[in-house]
């Protein structure tokens, strides 16, 4: 029982412990006020969706004293194995798979549906984190960054058909520990310059973007300083290239792209001006955004106080205890309330960011990383989705949202780390 | 450590506060710039159900019921719940075509699918009983209930006004009214709106996203109870305004009668009216549009309050008033009238036979040379004719006449009396004097007057000497009303014994041979009364056009003690004593007496109209008139 002394109570990092069970406890408020229905039942019902989350609220605190009680390596060490079972499991899908709104993401295993994607995310940030710090890998070969990159590619690609879209997405976040570990930021940049030209090519079209390029360029002729060499070459690749690519994205939009897709873009990027048919648009496809954005706005400043949101209560807004559940938050507690969770999430998030950066173990750090980047996907868009800076991807706010999988892999994810942490003293080598 | 490695160090970071203050920005957005501090009455998942309470019901002055309410009938439809339907019996059943049934159908299907809208309005009571115990094999189509108003009477229609649905202006200026309520748009329902609608009760329901009812708001703590309207009686006698409604058949102007000693309007009479219950139901903005594009008989155009004209002979007794009271004559001074008088070398005529006059025969027999005579001494008196000019409009304004009465009945004019700068417009600052003015003498020049306060003027000459406000609201629920305009006198600048020689002088124009209603005289009761005889003008194809005199009459009684004080105005009824004067005898008998005794009087009036008369102005052809033969 050494491991539950004294000792390691004490090197545990209580900031981000407060702060987690700060999160959980304001969500489950959150899920309690949007799902309950009035005084039809007296006392507490633990097969309401309030109650079942309070459940899983209590298998998490057993799951919370099992990873403190393991071997601090013992995650480092079957990391592989993890991972292995992970994908099994995301391909079992396809045959044993149930289906719940549409998306077949679920284990039926009957007291419980079990969601292995949330899973996956644990084993990937853990996989790769292992990987980089394999003794034969080095992050400055190309082929090792290619195999990196397949590691969490391969879980992206089997949810995908699912269709899981948004964890494809949070996938894919971990490409930051691999810039945190050597890979070029250019590559980055590429890919933000990517993104950017996409979005300005569908608001503005080719012309204005190879107009504004060519602005750009002269500028950095004249303005440049005499000893400066222009590398024309790649420059006029890269206009070229881009001028190219600005042209293929309407014939991607317009031919490749579903109608629904298209919708979304128009909605999120206000690509349609006819006001009849933005109107349309927003009362059908984009009927989430805009139900839960005035949801959000009549909240005010101090909110209607718990229990009396009346469009939380009408139940306006789709998904509300899941994926919308801040707009509850947004309804009931105001501006102060979605402050305080802005402010709670940021603060946990830097403070993982720190607990990372002091990690002697490369694979202490790397995992700190992985988990940062799996936490900041999920709330980046969901908080975005729900307040209509980003378009609709269905995703948990980590926490939060109602649900039993989501809940305890993101507890796993974080208190793995946690418990890492409060080993680097002895493990320094 | 490189910079590019420290850049990737703080990289996450920097990303994840930028989020953060990005989220912060569009929440601060959404929350405190775009957050209006919006009643719960605009929010989707809040519907407020209203209880209408009943509008209050209206009585006369003696317990008769004049309005109260009648249910109506009308077929809703809510489209979405509507199944298939055996169309054509339903549309026999309803009694339209299937034409409008489909269209209506449509319009209801556009405004929503899942709210109602109405199919058939208001079906009359056989149509309803008919539909009611059929109706529930129609899906989706159900009846409900509405009140509207019932009068009790024919009579009354510019006294009660009448109701309808509230317009955009009101919605915006009055935050208690909703789209489609009804609301008071004239006379009495006008004025007191806010008596007669008492108060809707509201619920508010908590609804979900499918509009659907899911209790309570907030446990109905927000609810409120409907507060009825209020009874209220008015001083209206049902009976009288009946009967003066009739008087008027085919005759033009307005007849209004006041009780002196309360200043309560026991009839305000315009003709030609219309039926209050045209104005009610299913075709009020059809009737109503008829009705107001009726630009030659105006029937909506309430005479008893709005039309002025010069007032004629009646004013004859203000200017006696006004000169005993500047004691420029005494009832004794006599005026020699040569058939007419003289204005510089001017002759203008009168009809009283001539004579050497004093003030009671001078206004039994409507002397116009010795009012001209009266008028121009009471000038004398003062240096200035802008001295004399403000005395005698102080004396004529105190009768209530050259501005708004102040009474309760929400539409008027103000009439005018002429100031010293009237004329010192007309004809420039001190260039004119009594001469110019003399008409005034006789009520014909610039002096206008509403037949409100024609019967205003006549009750505070029947009160020797004050007034209360005419008002049209005695109780309400039984309680009187306290509002001091309506209770307390307004004086006269006449001092009370003046009036006694004026009466008496009034009293003759029935009572003795030669005065001007000497054959309307009503057996059993004393009246004091004036005949007057308005010249008008008109214009046809620009051309100035004189028409037959309007009829005038005021008249109080008894001469002791008056009941009744009553002004009629009948236009283009030639001299006072033809329309006007038989209209007044005839109300007042009917007031006192209950009955009629002089039934061929009674008749005559019922039976003729003027209808030839308003003809031939628009005839396009010479006409002749005040016609002697009637």
């Amino acid at each position: 029982m050494s491991v539950f002394g004294k000792s390691i109570l004490k090197r545990l990092d209580w900031l981000s412990i407060l702060i987690f069970i700060m999160l959980v406890t304001i969500g489950w408020v959150n899920i309690y006020s949007s799902t309950y229905s009035g005084a039809e039942e007296s006392g507490f019902n633990f097969s309401s969706i309030y109650g079942k989350q309070l459940l899983f609220i209590g298998v998490n605190f057993v799951l919370i004293i099992i990873i403190l009680g393991l071997e601090s390596n013992f995650f480092e060490r079957f990391s592989s194995v993890i991972y292995v079972i992970s994908l099994a499991l995301l391909l079992g899908l396809f045959v044993f798979g149930k289906t719940i709104a549409g998306a077949t993401s679920w284990y039926n295993l009957g007291f419980f549906n079990l969601q292995p994607s949330e899973l996956a995310k644990v084993a990937t940030a853990l996989a790769l984190a292992k990987y980089l710090t394999d003794i034969q890998t080095d992050v400055k070969r190309k082929k090792h960054q290619f195999y990196g990159f397949l590691i969490l590619l391969i879980p992206a690609i089997l949810v995908i058909p699912q269709p899981d879209p948004g964890s494809a997405l949070v996938f894919f976040s971990l490409v930051f520990v691999l810039f945190r570990e050597g890979i070029p930021v250019f590559y980055l940049g590429i890919g933000l310059f990517t993104i950017l030209i996409f979005i300005c090519t569908l608001m503005f079209g080719t012309i204005w973007i190879t107009i504004v390029l060519g602005i750009l360029i002269s500028l950095f002729f004249l303005l440049k300083k005499k000893s400066f060499k222009i590398p024309v070459i790649p420059i006029s690749i890269a206009l070229v290239v881009t001028i190219l690519f600005s042209l293929s994205v309407n014939f991607v939009f317009e031919n490749v792209f579903e109608q629904r897709h298209r919708d979304r873009f128009s909605l999120w990027l206000s690509l349609e001006k006819d006001p009849k048919k933005l109107e349309v648009i927003r009362k059908t496809i984009g009927y989430n955004t805009y139900q839960s954005e005035k949801t959000i706005e009549s909240g005010g400043f101090f909110g209607k106080g718990f229990l009396e949101g009346t469009r939380t209560k009408g139940d306006f807004v789709p998904e509300q205890h899941t994926d919308y559940i801040f707009t509850t938050v947004g309804e009931e507690w105001g501006f102060i309330g979605t402050t305080t969770v802005i402010i709670l999430f940021s603060i946990l998030l830097l403070r993982l960011v720190y607990l990372a950066e002091r990690q002697k173990n490369a694979f202490n750090r790397m995992y700190g990383y992985g988990v940062v980047s799996i936490l900041l996907v999920h709330y980046f868009i969901n908080i975005g989705m729900v307040i209509g800076l980003l378009p609709t991807i269905g995703i948990p706010l980590p926490f939060f949202s109602y649900g039993g999988s989501g809940l305890l892999g993101f507890t796993a994810l974080l208190f793995i780390f946690i418990k890492m942490d409060s080993n680097r003293l002895k493990e320094g080598f | 450590m490189s910079t590019s490695f420290k850049m990737k160090k703080i990289l996450l970071s920097s990303i994840i506060i930028i989020i953060g203050l990005s989220f912060l920005g569009r929440l601060s957005y959404l929350q405190i710039f775009k957050y209006s501090t919006s009643k719960i009455i605009e929010d989707p998942a809040i519907k407020a159900i209203y209880d209408y309470p009943e509008r209050g019901y209206i009585y006369d002055r003696n317990g008769k019921l004049l309005v109260a309410n009648q249910p109506a009938y009308d077929v809703m439809v809510i489209p979405r719940e509507v199944k298939k339907l055996d169309t054509l019996e339903f549309i026999n059943l309803l009694g339209i075509e299937k034409e409008r049934f489909l269209k209506q159908l449509k319009k209801a299907k556009k405004y929503s699918t899942r709210l109602p809208s109405v199919m058939v309005p208001q079906l009359s009571k056989k149509d309803y009983a008919r539909l009611q115990e059929k109706m529930r094999k129609y899906q989706g189509f159900y009846i409900q209930k509405r009140s509207l108003r019932y009068y009790d009477t024919h009579s009354g229609a510019n006294v009660f006004g009448f109701i309808s649905e509230v317009n955009d202006y009101e919605l915006s200026e009055n935050s208690y009214y909703k789209q489609g309520e009804l609301k008071g748009r004239t006379g009495i329902e006008k004025e007191y709106e806010e008596l007669l609608r008492g108060r809707k009760g509201v619920k508010y329901i908590q609804k979900d996203r499918f509009n659907r009812d899911i209790g309570p708001y907030k446990n109905g703590a927000l609810d409120t109870l409907p507060e009825q309207g209020k009874e209220i009686t008015i001083t209206l006698d049902k009976t009288l305004q009946e009967y003066g409604e009739k008087l008027m058949n085919g005759k033009r102007g307005g007849i209004v009668a006041i009780e002196p000693s309360t200043g309560e309007i026991l009839s305000m009479i315009s003709g030609p009216t219309y039926d209050p219950a045209l104005l009610v139901g299913r075709d009020r903005s059809k009737n109503y549009t008829r009705l107001y594009n009726d630009s030659i008989a105006q029937p909506t155009y309430d005479r008893s309050v709005l039309a002025q004209t010069s007032p004629g002979s009646p004013f004859k007794t203000i200017n006696a008033l006004v000169a005993l009271q500047e004691h420029v004559i005494t009832p004794e001074t006599r005026i020699q009238c040569y058939n007419g008088f003289y204005v510089g070398n001017k002759k203008r005529g009168c009809h009283c036979g001539g004579g050497h006059r004093d003030l009671i025969t001078g206004i039994a027999k409507s002397c116009n040379a010795y009012f001209a005579g009266t008028f121009r001494k009471i000038y004398d008196k003062y240096p200035t004719s802008d001295e004399a000019m403000d005395v005698w409009d102080k004396h004529v304004k105190s009768f209530g006449l050259g501005d708004f009465l102040g009474s309760d009945i929400p539409t008027g004019r103000s009439g005018s009396i002429p100031t010293k700068k009237t004329y010192d417009r007309m004809y420039g600052d001190n260039r004119w004097s009594s001469s110019y003015i003399i008409s005034n003498a006789i009520g014909q020049g610039e002096v206008l007057v509403t037949p409100i306060q024609l019967a205003n003027m006549t009750a505070a000459i029947a009160n020797r000497g004050y007034y209360i406000t005419p008002h049209i609201l005695k109780a309400v629920e039984g309680e009187k009303i306290t509002n001091p305009n309506f209770i307390e006198p307004k004086y006269t600048t006449i001092e009370k014994q003046y009036f006694e020689p004026v009466v008496q002088g009034m009293a003759n124009v029935y009572s003795k041979p030669g005065g001007t209603a000497y054959y309307l005289q009503v057996p059993g009761i004393d009246i004091a009364g004036k005949t007057g005889t308005v010249e008008n003008f008109t214009k046809i194809n620009g051309v100035r056009k004189q028409l037959t005199d309007h009829s005038v009459f005021v008249a109080f009684a008894p001469v002791e003690n008056p009941k009744i004080a009553i002004a009629v105005y009948i236009e283009n009824g030639y001299y006072g004593g033809r329309y006007a004067g038989h209209i007044a005898s005839l109300m007042i008998e009917k007031y006192i007496k209950g009955e009629i005794t002089r039934t061929d009087l009674e008749k005559r009036m019922l039976e003729k109209t003027l209808d030839k008369e308003y003809a031939k102005p628009l005839s396009g052809e010479p006409f002749i008139i005040n016609e002697r033969v009637w």
